[in-house]
């Protein structure tokens, strides 16, 4: 009975242990090793160099001849997510409440959610064409309006070419925070409405003091999930701006690419891929502890 | 009151569906332009219904061997597909160790699982791009499917394993108690009762597969074995964009799995949300 029961682990557990011992274990414990080498030596060297670099398009912190304002990748991630993360809970949560009362709200949802089956590539391409002098959406609203620094293509202006991304990818990830607020909605008891409603509550009352505190869960998963997104942006980066013009809208991972790239600096590249990995971290360490709470229960 | 409610309806309405029809505009705009001549689109605008229609820009990013876009395409398809099947497989039978096995460590495995799915992509890529030069697997797709395989098992895992829970305890302990071997009870019994969670997973995997472009770059640096996101990543030129031609490449690149999510929509939807709200 004892062999057999070990004879089904090695079936079952062996497989795919070894898949990912090989293909992910072992690469993040060498990139961690990699990190530290510098020539033959053990240092912290790679991570003193790569975040005090300055050179626009490798600089974390502050890039110097810097574009306008003379930031760095770390800095650019951190304004997205104070930006978008915001955007995406506020927009998402009120627009699966409003869904609720609108015909055919499933058609809008499955609109909304277009945005997350999009290859990265091709959302990048969206996005250039949304903020294109020419053609693109934007540009052509603030024409009419006579604003000539936000009427040509946002993407190849330093002062611009940020916040194009931003927004861009507020609309690629939208459908995820109303598809989830969709399916916390669901889960409220339609008793606790109806009775806040025979107690003579107002709409709004309903809304802020019943629903928002009912979504807590959903609002700090959606919030989790978007910030190891946006830490982990890479590909509408570079097909848009390529982290241009002169590093104005450089971020993690593509500063990641460039010195495994471009330089074959793999020693720098590796810490900040550590870099971006430890930051990752501290919302996946929020959303493995609340995986695992719901699991005791 | 009647044409009172019907205003509020009205007025709750309207703002949505123009709300709606504002985030479809860049797909709208997309298509047409696809099937314009380019010259028109920059003389008058997309938004002019009137003029030309064409297929030229589809012949022209299909049929030009310097975009090789068939090629491209059909490099993403043996790709994803191949990455599809085998993490979940793969996963299904982590899924089903984590489920009914025991074994020590398991809570352990299960942290480490967690942690996997969370890890960026570009953490993984330095010591493999050293391995697979060493071992030969450096720009073929079997090496890229491997990775993406081994990169798909995590999530793949953790979300069959949430399903395996509302599968009823009962159905397997009574196939123990008839002797049935384990594989048995994994293939016959609980392989048929999950394909709602496989039909998920897998389409999702699948899609996530496509649209990758970051492991392409890495692994993928020779022209030929270029996967459709590399190709029309390259469509777009430094300085001159020309829009019809890349309109066209992007639809022809997001069609499989738009065409994927409009199949399975619901099945992709509860993907999402078994991701967010616990199992």
């Amino acid at each position: 009975m004892k062999i057999k029961g070990i004879k089904d682990l090695v079936i079952f557990l062996g497989p795919p242990l070894a898949i990912l011992a090989i293909f992910v274990f072992y690469p993040i414990l060498g990139t961690i090793i990699i990190s530290f080498l510098s020539g033959s030596s053990f240092t912290f060297e790679n991570y003193r160099a790569v975040l005090f670099e300055t050179i626009p398009l490798k600089a974390l912190i502050v890039a110097n001849p810097g574009p306008y304002p003379p930031w760095g990748a770390l800095v650019h991630n951190a304004v997205w997510i104070v930006i978008a993360v915001p955007t995406v809970v506020l927009l998402g949560m009120v627009l699966a409440y409003t869904l609720r009362k609108i015909f055919g709200s499933s058609i809008v949802l499955g609109i909304i959610f277009l945005g997350m089956v999009l290859p990265g590539v091709v959302s990048g391409l969206i996005i250039r064409f949304m903020f294109d002098g020419y053609i693109g959406i934007f540009p052509r609203i603030f024409s009419l309006f006579n604003i000539p620094l936000l009427s040509s293509t946002w993407t190849i202006y330093p002062e611009t070419a940020l916040f194009a991304l931003i927004l861009g990818s507020i609309w690629l990830w939208l459908g995820f925070s109303v598809t989830l607020y969709s399916a916390g909605l669901d889960s409220i008891p339609s008793s606790l409405i109806e009775a806040a409603l025979i107690d003579g509550a107002s709409e709004r009352e309903i809304f802020t003091k019943i629903i928002v505190p009912q979504l807590k869960p959903v609002t700090i998963v959606v919030t989790l999930m978007t910030v190891m997104w946006i830490l982990k942006i890479f590909d509408i980066v570079y097909v848009v701006t390529g982290g241009g013009p002169g590093g104005a809208s450089t971020v993690l991972a593509l500063i990641m690419y460039m010195y495994f790239a471009s330089a074959l600096e793999h020693n720098k590249a590796a810490a900040v891929a550590v870099i971006l990995a430890a930051l990752t971290l501290i919302p996946a360490y929020w959303y493995i502890r609340m995986v695992l709470s719901g699991e005791k229960l | 009151m009647r044409s009172k409610i019907f205003l509020r309806k009205l007025f709750l309405n309207l703002p949505i569906w123009i709300f709606a029809i504002l985030w479809l505009l860049p797909f709208i705009a997309l298509v047409i332009m696809s099937i314009k001549p380019y010259t028109e689109v920059i003389l008058s605008g997309w938004w002019s219904i009137g003029g030309n229609y064409t297929l030229k820009n589809y012949i022209e990013v299909l049929t030009n061997p310097s975009y090789n876009f068939l090629r491209g395409l059909g490099n993403s398809f043996i790709i994803s597909s191949l990455s599809t099947v085998i993490p979940i497989i793969f996963a299904a039978m982590l899924a089903y160790s984590l489920n009914y096995l025991s074994f020590k460590y398991k809570t352990l495995l299960f942290i480490l699982i967690l942690f996997f799915m969370s890890v960026p992509q570009q953490m993984v890529v330095i010591p493999l791009f050293n391995l697979y030069v060493k071992v030969g697997l450096h720009d073929t797709l079997l090496g890229i499917i491997l990775l993406h395989s081994a990169w798909g098992v995590p999530w793949i895992a953790f979300f069959m394993r949430n399903y395996f829970k509302m599968i009823p305890q009962s159905l397997i302990e009574a196939a123990r108690v008839d002797g049935a071997p384990e594989s048995t009870i994994f293939f016959r019994i609980l392989m048929p009762v999950s394909i709602p969670a496989l039909i998920a997973a897998s389409a999702i995997q699948f899609t996530w597969v496509w649209g990758d472009f970051f492991y392409a770059m890495v692994f993928l640096p020779t022209p030929a074995n270029y996967v459709v996101t590399q190709r029309l990543a390259l469509l777009k030129g430094q300085y001159h964009i020309d829009w019809g031609l890349l309109s066209a490449g992007a639809i022809l690149t997001m069609l499989p799995p738009l065409l994927m999510y409009v199949a399975f929509k619901k099945y992709f939807v509860r993907g999402f949300i078994g991701w967010g709200v616990k199992g």
